[in-house]
């Protein structure tokens, strides 16, 4: 395929056709609009040629040829509608006919549609008996049913599990008219280790592979074109609307994902419909107190709340917050935004804190993910974001991925990585947890929880030692190598091994594979940044990349897997305390009178000092220094570390103003809540981990009396005085670019027409760029830095009455507090109970069998759950999800911060672990009940 | 309030267990110890999979399991491959494994017509209280004593219900090696002297290529492409190059290769070993059929010793592996497939196997046989070779002849011959009472021809014109006891047990061929239809020639359909 196009004729039925080398004849075929029936082929899958639906006859050939598979060759004479191909392809859709049944007579089985158009009405054959049509429907799975009577073998869907997602779940198992489409070793599906990305279903082109939900097979009336809104991947989708309903979610072909989906994106929608909605405002009940230690049931929400209007809403939200501010000064609010909004909603909601509370008391969950990989990245390259996109790794010699777990956090970025490894990219997986990637990875380091810098020091040392560095990049384009090379050759192999539990010959392996590639990547996550030394770990990894030059071309770069659908682009659009829009420091001098120039306000309004992190404004609540907060979908009562000393804080808040779709645990302590819009709900720009700005639009109107977030964030903004007037999200977004350098190149207009544009984006004519550091960095020398990092042991290590390690993270069908994923359907029923993930013989050891209760304590608190055997953990530490209100693991998780990003230790603390305990209680969402609607 | 109903299924096992079917500790071990310290890679699978089929007698799924852990394979890779071969025997968890000893009986044609499908009947009804299954299983090679079986790994000719008493009660169930030429031996007969020739220098690459060439010795694995212009091929691209050797030899009728490897191994593996030095081929993988027990004892232990006292410096690696039970891995494609630890399944051609082959390298593949007679062409000459034939035709086939005949077995005679006259000059003549009706002279797939054409050449080409091939020279002779509708119900059978699955011509075209044909009157126009699709549209000539047999039958044998009677009359 490397040859370039030429031109070549062939004769088609008769006719000349120019086509270019490599096309196949079937898409020449189609392109002139010659229709041959086909089954097998589906665009962007490898031709199987199995059906043989699609044979045509080739002049000089013993046989006919599949037109899918066959490419044109100069002269070729071809006929699709030669009585002898047509005869073979008619009778091969009479026999698949023969041994189906068909399932949905709709447009979407194209067996039927095919033979209707053959106009095969009497089927010639006997419905032929085949091991398949014996298989019972297996209504195993929730998301899924599987019809193999319906199954024409034509592995559409082994293809898209296998070659295209690599979950290596379907495949085609036993021989002959016995052969038979199998989950794993022939279990049923929902008992197989299916991840439900449901690519199979949008690849089964006869209704064998359905979605279990009867509404998904009706006709849409309306089909909107828009993005997820979970992680950070950022894949575009389109919602397919019946009746202000979402029926279906379906993969839509976007630069991250080509039509990839995973189990939340493509069956995590109707939360959006969840009978929970919050529909109309709550204000506080007078004798409804506020208690730190709550229990919290959505069923039970009027207990606490009355209803409002609007009007009395807004005035008691904005009134309230303005007349704190005016009594104890600018400094006593604070807010945090969401990275589930968008770039307008995040831009306004900082303009908003900033000029109408006054101060820089603004902060989102970005500092409880990514706030260390970012204080590195500005420190070293100048740069919070990623280097090269994720698919970049098709590029790559080398990929690592360390801290990260991604097909279960990116599940669609995590299918990139897997085909570049099926293309012989090797990978190097890095994590105490055994990743399911680990079984791709050409080596597993399952290193000790919290030496992350002990191992990165040794590869480091290991490169320079065997002089595996790249001087050309290190002297044009860093400085501080020497202090940093200082430093890193005292961390050598052998002494580090004992430490960070890697064999020293494997830490030199790996320094030597990455060093010596053409081309390698690191992609790391919350496993690296959530750590009192998180910010440390990411400089290592950043001068990783600078001594080998693996950075700054393509296939060579450094990727922090960003987590919220929009975290990159809420913390672009200012929603940080340090930094107003595009990563301009408060404290720069100059920076502040721009704004109030854009802002158009009185010099000197704007603070100069940074404000509070997520971690410290809770303590500055306890310390009385904070008495009114605004928080717009997020959940600290839920997500914070120590969580049981957040709810404690909240419970202190003279006035909280909480803006949600659902009556979340941090909504229980809000005095008015103000009933928002759920994600399709509106429209607004997003920003993926690629930093590619994308297009949410909206596909349904909010329930009830729910208002979309833009317009509640600008009523607010009046109460507080401030003349705002946006009349649509378009004239925000215009804003933005006029004071964000990044994104100037990036027009509504662009957005609407393009769909996805890549920051730095200049002008409107600039492509924006994919990869980035190609020729300086964005740094005041345009050189980028190295900073050594020491050893830090964790904030707390286990002892003798806390034995092990707690590690907290998420599971691929819960999003974070799980407020969106345990009210949808498929996703609940899929994790319906909390678990605390546990090696088995760590259970052995204590007695419990795998399914059973278990306890888990810290110095700061404790919650009961099932213990699930898990291989993945390793020996000593237990892996649990936050998203759990039942058994809220937070409560045990230590607030200690990292100096320099102010991220808590999420992935880190000492636990100790006791058999049984009181099974954890489920109220009204989550546990696998669904609404009857 | 909001009606609410519990929906989440298998809470339980959620919540004790990540997905899937779970990993059992000391079933790993047993696996671990079972695989000793061989390699891990992936195309090993098969030979994994046969170390514990072997031990327990079938494989539990938990083991399958634990083999796809340690392999570092998804559960659904070695299940499909697995459920793939028939002689796998896969056991899931709530079902009960088989016990005892497992008897396999050929019913393929000439056992058939030498009484299989009683005896089979006979066998399962006096072992139906025993510890021993009867199995019926398609061609085992060796049909010059047909009926044929196997008890475990024991290859038993000429079965009797006594026979198969005997060796039960005597517990005889490892293979049985014939009297062969070993190592030893065949270097004191001057063995390997050729091979040496090329290796010292005394002999070039192109005379050898010239030597094939002038010869024109064909792949006589059935394909019949000329041997020597496949080698100038393989060499002319890039290396590494592979070489694999078919001993898949499933066609039923034919049993040649294995007759020649129980007598005179290494004049095979110098064959092949100067093919490979000719070629430059740096890894030979030989793909012997699971149910060659024998040969496959003689194979492992002569090439130990050929290890162990190379005959020249830097002899490739060599590699036995075995099959599991599968015709179509005679298809060369598909047998790369499965050395490659893969299931049997054709690849689409192009790219051809000598320019993307095993391992996507280029390889050289080529059948036991035309590998066999490399030595004896060197020994006598190109000019040798082609003063043998008849009727125009040049050469020597090595005729596979079962059925009603007096003198079943390998016959070595001049291409171009008549069935007539193998018949009679080779084979001893018709059994007694016994008058040819009908001859199948390529297996199962070459189609069935009358005795009004016993007068035609038997070579490659000459059969085309009356819609049969020759393919692997295994006749099968019908007398007029037997019957030409019979046999291709026994051969359409055998195609559609043994279609890989993958098309739809061949997977669904043979079950329904097999439907179509049970019936006494045949729909002819459908069937026409039918096998005209398979013909032209399966993938490999595994569906291809599946017809053959049908039009024959619809062809030379119409008195033998009822509907043709009735038009008659």
């Amino acid at each position: 395929m490397n040859s370039p196009l030429t031109n070549i004729t062939i004769q088609l039925n008769g006719n000349n056709v120019t086509c270019q080398t490599g096309e196949s004849l079937l898409q020449v075929a189609k392109r002139v609009g010659i229709a041959i029936p086909h089954l097998c082929y589906k665009e962007g899958m490898e031709a199987a040629g199995n059906c043989r639906a699609c044979v045509v006859e080739i002049k000089g050939e013993r046989s006919l040829a599949p037109s899918c598979c066959r490419t044109v060759s100069p002269g070729m004479e071809v006929k699709s509608d030669s009585p002898r191909a047509q005869r073979s392809q008619k009778l091969v859709l009479e026999l698949l006919q023969a041994t189906t049944q068909d399932k949905i007579a709709n447009e979407k089985n194209e067996l039927s549609y095919w033979t209707k158009v053959a106009g095969i009405t009497n089927n010639r054959f006997a419905p032929a008996e085949q091991t398949q049509q014996a298989s019972p429907k297996d209504s195993s799975h929730p998301a899924i049913s599987v019809n193999l009577d319906a199954c024409i073998l034509c592995t559409r869907c082994v293809r898209a599990c296998r070659d295209t997602q690599v979950n290596d779940v379907i495949g085609l198992a036993f021989r002959g008219s016995e052969a038979k489409i199998v989950f794993d070793m022939d279990a049923v599906m929902g008992e197989s280790t299916c991840v439900a990305c449901g690519e199979c279903v949008q690849a089964c082109p006869t209704g064998a592979l359905l979605p279990a939900s009867p509404k998904a097979v009706q006709i849409p009336d309306a089909v909107v074109p828009s993005v997820c809104p979970y992680c950070g991947v950022g894949c575009q989708l389109n919602y397919q609307i019946k009746d202000n309903t979402i029926i279906s979610v379906e993969g839509r072909d976007g630069p991250a994902n080509h039509g990839r989906l995973c189990v939340k994106g493509r069956y995590g929608f109707d939360y959006a419909h969840h009978p929970q909605r919050l529909t109309t405002p709550l204000i506080r009940r007078s004798n409804a107190p506020k208690h730190a230690d709550m229990q919290m049931d959505p069923a039970n929400m009027m207990d606490i709340f009355r209803e409002a209007s609007w009007e009395e809403a807004l005035a008691f939200a904005s009134g309230t917050l303005k007349q704190l501010r005016d009594t104890h000064g600018k400094k006593t609010l604070a807010g945090f935004g969401s990275a589930k909004g968008s770039n307008e909603e995040a831009y306004l909601f900082q303009k908003l804190v900033r000029t109408g509370f006054g101060s820089n008391n603004v902060d989102h969950c970005t500092r409880l993910c990514h706030a260390s990989s970012v204080a590195a990245l500005l420190e070293g390259i100048g740069s919070g974001a990623v280097s090269n996109p994720v698919m970049d790794v098709e590029h790559a010699e080398v990929i690592i991925v360390i801290g990260a777990n991604p097909t279960v956090n990116h599940p669609v970025g995590a299918t990139w990585i897997k085909n570049a490894v099926k293309n012989g990219a090797k990978l190097i997986v890095c994590d105490p947890r055994r990743s399911d990637m680990a079984r791709l990875a050409h080596r597993f380091l399952q290193f000790n929880a919290d030496t992350d810098v002990a191992m990165l020091n040794a590869m480091m040392c290991t490169i320079i030692e065997e002089d595996l560095i790249d001087r050309d990049f290190i002297s044009k384009r860093t400085t501080g190598f020497e202090a940093l090379k200082q430093t890193v050759l005292s961390y050598t192999p052998e002494l580090m091994a004992p430490i960070c539990g890697i064999p020293a010959e494997t830490l030199r392996e790996v320094a030597r594979l990455y060093a010596k590639s053409k081309g390698a990547m690191i992609l790391w996550g919350m496993g690296v940044s959530q750590h009192i030394h998180g910010t440390d770990n990411v400089r290592c990894l950043i001068a990783l990349a600078l001594m080998t030059g693996q950075i700054g071309k393509p296939g060579a770069g450094l990727h922090p897997l960003r987590g919220q659908n929009n975290v990159q682009g809420a913390s672009d659009a200012g929603l940080i305390p340090m930094m107003f829009p595009d990563y301009q420091r408060v404290t720069t001098p100059g920076i502040t009178d721009k704004f109030e120039k854009a802002w158009q306000l009185a010099p000197g309004t704007l603070d100069t000092q940074p404000g509070l992190t997520v971690v410290e404004v809770m303590h500055a609540i306890q310390h009385g220094d904070i008495r009114g907060m605004y928080i717009m979908g997020e959940n600290p009562a839920m997500s914070d570390p120590d969580v049981n000393h957040a709810r404690d804080a909240l419970s202190k808040l003279e006035h909280l103003v909480v803006q949600d779709i659902f009556f979340t645990e941090t909504a229980y302590y809000a005095d008015v809540i103000l009933p928002a819009s759920a994600f399709p709900e509106k429209t607004g720009s997003f920003t993926n981990t690629d930093r590619t700005v994308q297009l949410g639009r909206q596909a349904i109107n909010p329930p009830g009396d729910a208002k979309q977030d833009l317009w509640i964030i600008q009523q607010l903004a009046r109460g507080l005085d401030l003349p705002w007037d946006y009349q649509h999200v378009s004239e925000v977004f215009e804003e933005m670019r006029q004071t964000m350098p990044s994104i100037t190149g990036i027009s509504w207009q662009r957005l609407e027409t393009e769909g996805a544009v890549t920051y730095p984006c200049l002008h409107e004519e600039d492509m924006g760029e994919a990869v980035v550091f190609t020729q300086q960095f964005p740094t005041s020398d345009g050189k980028a830095k190295f900073v050594p990092a020491d050893l830090i042991p964790a904030a707390e290590k286990p002892d003798a009455d806390y034995p092990m390690v707690l590690i907290t993270g998420r599971q691929l069908e819960h999003w974070h507090t799980g407020s969106m994923t345990r009210r949808a359907t498929v996703l609940d029923a899929l994790e319906p109970d909390p678990v605390a993930m546990i090696h088995p013989d760590d259970l052995a050891r204590l007695g419990v069998r795998a399914g059973e209760l278990v306890t888990l304590q810290s110095r700061r608190g404790e919650v009961c759950l099932y213990a699930r055997a898990d291989r993945a953990s390793p020996r000593g530490a237990v892996f649990v999800p936050f998203c759990f209100y039942e058994a809220a693991i937070n409560r045990l998780t230590n607030a200690a911060l990292d100096p320099y990003g102010k991220i808590p230790e999420f992935k880190y603390c000492a636990i100790k672990l006791t058999a049984g305990g009181t099974a954890p209680v489920q109220t009204s969402f989550g546990g696998g009940q669904a609404i009857l609607s | 309030m909001i009606p609410i109903i519990p929906i989440a299924k298998n809470r339980q096992l959620k919540r004790q267990q990540t997905k899937g079917r779970q990993l059992d500790l000391s079933t790993l071990n047993q696996v671990q110890e079972l695989l000793g310290d061989a390699s891990r890679q992936k195309d090993l699978l098969l030979e994994h999979l046969h170390k514990i089929n072997d031990h327990f007698g079938h494989l539990p799924v938990a083991h399958l399991v634990a083999l796809a852990h340690e392999m570092r394979l998804a559960q659904t890779e070695v299940f499909e491959v697995a459920s793939f071969y028939h002689h796998f025997d896969i056991v899931m968890e709530n079902a009960k494994a088989r016990s005892g000893l497992r008897l396999r009986v050929c019913d393929s044609l000439s056992c058939e017509m030498a009484g299989a499908v009683p005896l089979i009947a006979q066998l399962k009804s006096h072992f139906s209280d025993c510890d021993i299954s009867v199995e019926q299983v398609p061609c085992l090679g060796r049909c010059e004593q047909a009926p044929a079986a196997s008890l475990e790994q024991h290859e038993i000719g000429n079965v009797t219900l006594s026979k198969i008493m005997h060796a039960v009660s005597a517990k005889t169930i490892s293979a049985a090696v014939p009297d062969y030429l070993n190592y030893a031996a065949y270097q004191t007969q001057g063995g390997y002297r050729y091979l040496q020739d090329c290796h010292n220098g005394t002999r070039d690459r192109e005379s050898l290529f010239q030597l094939m060439e002038d010869a024109g010795l064909r792949g006589l694995g059935g394909a019949g492409f000329p041997a020597g212009r496949k080698w100038r091929l393989v060499a002319a691209e890039a290396a590494p190059r592979l070489m694999a050797v078919n001993i898949d030899e499933g066609e039923p009728g034919t049993f040649k290769d294995r007759r020649y490897l129980e007598r005179d191994p290494h004049r095979f593996l110098e064959g092949m070993l100067i093919a490979a030095w000719v070629v430059g081929i740096s890894d030979i993988y030989v793909y012997l059929r699971d149910e060659y027990h024998g040969c496959r004892s003689i194979l492992e232990t002569e090439l130990a010793k050929l290890r162990l006292a190379p005959p020249v410096d830097n002899l490739p690696q060599i590699h036995l592996r075995r099959g599991a039970g599968a015709y179509i891995c005679g298809e060369e494609s598909a047998m790369i497939e499965s050395i490659e630890g893969k299931r049997g399944l054709p690849r689409l051609r192009p790219p051809y196997v000598a320019q993307v082959g095993l391992f996507n390298r280029p390889t050289l593949e080529h059948n036991f046989e035309t590998l066999y007679w490399v030595p004896s062409l060197i020994e006598h000459g190109a000019e040798w070779f082609k003063s043998h034939g008849r009727q125009g035709r040049t050469g020597l086939r090595s005729f596979s002849v079962s059925g009603r005949v007096k003198r079943a077995g390998v016959h070595l005679a001049p291409a171009g011959i008549s069935v007539a006259e193998l018949i009679e000059e080779y084979a001893g003549g018709m059994l007694d009472g016994h008058q040819l009706y009908a001859y199948l002279p390529g297996g199962a797939s070459g189609g069935i021809l009358p005795a009004s054409l016993a007068h035609l050449p038997l070579d490659f080409d000459t059969l085309q014109a009356h819609g049969c091939f020759i393919g692997s020279a295994a006749i099968i002779v019908l007398s007029q006891h037997d019957s030409a509708i019979m046999a291709a119900r026994n051969t359409m059978n055998f195609f559609k047990h043994e279609s890989c699955g993958q098309c739809t011509p061949c997977r669904a075209g043979t079950a329904q061929a097999v439907r179509l044909i049970q019936h006494e009157e045949w729909d002819i126009p459908l069937l026409e239809d039918l096998s005209a699709v398979m013909r032209d549209a399966s993938i490999c000539g595994l569906g291809q020639a599946a017809p053959n047999p049908i039009a024959c039958v619809i062809q030379y044998f119409p008195h033998e359909l009822k509907s043709q009677q009735g038009d008659k009359q």
